[in-house]
């Protein structure tokens, strides 16, 4: 990847609304250029969506976030792949990875209520045949989502002018 | 931007308006000066300070410091440090220190394990240094540069300092009863050092030349022939040359050029770095100087009675940062460049020429034209009261800094964003 596509994706990760003119003084682009290179990062399927990072405490809505751990036993029929697709499909999930260590699937889900999740999880992921145990943990407290910090605080100490 | 005490800021500015003394008319680059500085501190004060203290004259940038600390409004571009916050590898290894009960002094030249991470560090700019002889830890590189200076400088002696340039240099030259000889640099060289500018400001007969790339305040680096050009000349001149290199982890269009790496240059040549820039540990204050033996053996003399041995906790920090945060110093790097890219970008859309900034987190556009009389500090001045955006007026690095401004984009890009809208509502 060259060093302005790598500039690009930084600043979008960084925000994802950036207008484009900004991008292209960002990166050393010119406006056409930054069109079509997202045009392309999308097409590839690099660029796979741009979302906003929602403190949800901070608004007047019921939101309840957990982590599933989910163990599988894998057969002939039936791959990781498989079973990934089966989870992903709900729309209360988030989040889905395979992982190392002790489980398979670490799922990050979401919902209106405590009720929600763990019906989520009982009549979505435990009834699999593949699925042999899920465990799950309720979020209490999100401190930093995606680089983004939920905690308030300027805390730039730097003298205003200096040498 | 509170918190810091604002009389510590007045004791670094003080000495810092003009680095080479000269940007402020000659009467105070003589005697007269101290004389004139003596009256004005009041009678009835035992203490006036040494003529070479005097003659150094206070801070241009205080001024700005006071505005901007007493509006809360203001979005400042002056600041002269980096704005992340030093890597957690390096933080914890401090603590670790702290913990482990290491609040001893350590050898004066710095311990033995972080001069060896630094000598095998400063290879990737093809520099080779011996850590156990030509290796010295300094508390900051303004340490190594005060060091420097009265390691060689004997009185009377000419210390060419390109201009603009950060502003400790001349003072630095001055309390070592050197003279400062300014070599002035041109927007239109993009604030490269030419061999041009040498022969004209006379530096054939000078005993030392101050090296700054990546320089503060315009952001210039030398490329290799540039580089090439200003060492014939300092060999061909039998120069000294003092290369202050502290951003040069901060480089965005090609490799960190030092002139030390030149045939012939390194046995006459101190190379300055240090931790503040690169990793984001300005209040740590750990630097280095490496140099033939000689030079280091010199410089360690007046370190050991000066100063003993740098902050010991400070030292284990800069191990930490050498061993494990080059990710983060990329990280910043990256996020710098497109900084650098943004402001850049707006400043010429607003119509003020600037140099392309190959490194550290400056931009010095030219305000010149659009300044009433042309005067940069009026322009800052005016900048600062009417929108709330202080940056620092380029005289404050030189005479050669006239009609210029320096923006810093070390401050993150919204606020950026911010600044340039107001700049251009100032301008329009």
């Amino acid at each position: 990847m060259d060093e302005a596509t790598r500039s690009l994706l930084d600043a979008l990760v960084d925000d994802a609304r950036e207008s484009t003119a900004d991008l292209a003084r960002q990166t050393g682009l010119d406006e056409a250029t930054v069109e079509e290179r997202l045009t392309e990062l999308e097409a590839s399927g690099a660029l796979r969506g741009y979302t906003a990072v929602v403190d949800w405490d901070a608004v007047d809505e019921e939101r309840v976030s957990a982590i599933v751990e989910v163990n599988v036993e894998l057969d002939r029929e039936t791959d990781y792949d498989d079973v990934a697709r089966r989870i992903a499909e709900s729309p209360a999930v988030d989040s889905l990875r395979l992982m190392s260590g002790d489980y398979d699937f670490a799922v990050n889900v979401s919902g209106s209520s405590m009720g929600d999740v763990s019906g989520f999880v009982s009549e979505e992921v435990a009834p699999l045949p593949a699925v042999t145990k899920t465990v799950t943990h309720y979020v209490m407290e999100t401190y930093k989502e995606r680089g983004v910090s939920f905690t308030d605080r300027d805390d730039d100490d730097r003298l205003s002018v200096t040498p | 931007m509170n918190g810091g005490d604002p009389r510590d800021s007045d004791a670094r500015d003080r000495g810092g308006d003009d680095p080479t003394g000269a940007g402020r008319g000659s009467v105070e680059t003589d005697g007269g000066a101290a004389s004139g500085a003596e009256a004005s501190e009041g009678e009835g004060s035992r203490f006036s300070p040494a003529d070479r203290v005097a003659s150094v004259p206070p801070s241009g940038i205080r001024e700005f410091f006071e505005i901007a600390e007493n509006r809360d409004d203001v979005i400042s571009l002056g600041v002269g440090e980096p704005d992340f916050t030093a890597p957690w590898a390096a933080r914890s290894a401090a603590i670790e220190s702290l913990e482990r009960g290491r609040t001893s002094y350590t050898a004066n030249r710095g311990m033995p394990d972080l001069r060896r991470a630094i000598a095998e560090r400063v290879t990737r700019y093809g520099q080779s240094y011996d850590p156990d002889s030509e290796v010295l830890v300094t508390t900051g590189a303004s340490e190594a540069v005060d060091l420097a200076f009265r390691a060689f400088v004997n009185p009377g002696d000419t210390v060419a300092l390109p201009t603009p340039t950060y502003v400790s240099y001349g003072p630095g030259v001055r309390f070592a009863g050197g003279e400062p000889l300014p070599v002035h640099t041109r927007h239109e060289d993009g604030w490269a050092l030419t061999t041009e500018a040498l022969s004209e400001a006379g530096v054939d007969e000078a005993d030392v030349l101050v090296l700054c790339y990546p320089n503060n305040p315009t952001g210039a680096t030398m490329d290799a022939d540039e580089m090439d050009a200003v060492a014939a000349f300092c060999r061909e001149h039998d120069l000294l040359v003092v290369a202050d290199e502290i951003y040069a982890a901060l480089t965005y269009d090609g490799d960190h050029q030092s002139v030390a790496t030149r045939p012939g240059m390194r046995e006459r040549t101190v190379v300055i770095n240090g931790f503040s820039k690169a990793y984001a540990m300005t209040g740590l204050r750990l630097g280095y100087a490496m140099g033939p033996e000689a030079a280091i053996d010199a410089m360690t003399k007046v370190h050991q009675y000066a100063m003993l041995s740098a902050p010991t906790t400070a030292q284990h920090a800069a191990l930490a940062a050498i061993d494990r945060c080059d990710d983060e110093v990329e990280e910043m790097r990256r996020e710098y460049d497109r900084r650098r890219r943004y402001v850049v970008s707006r400043l010429r859309e607003l119509g003020l020429p600037v140099a392309e900034p190959g490194g550290a987190f400056y931009a010095f556009p030219r305000v010149a034209d659009v300044a009433s009389d042309g005067d940069a500090r009026a322009f800052a001045t005016e900048l600062l009261e009417a929108e709330g955006v202080a940056a620092v007026p380029g005289t404050a690095f030189g005479a050669g800094g006239e009609g210029h401004i320096r923006i810093s984009y070390a401050t993150g890009l919204d606020d950026l964003k911010e600044a340039m809208a107001r700049l251009e509502r100032f301008l329009s």
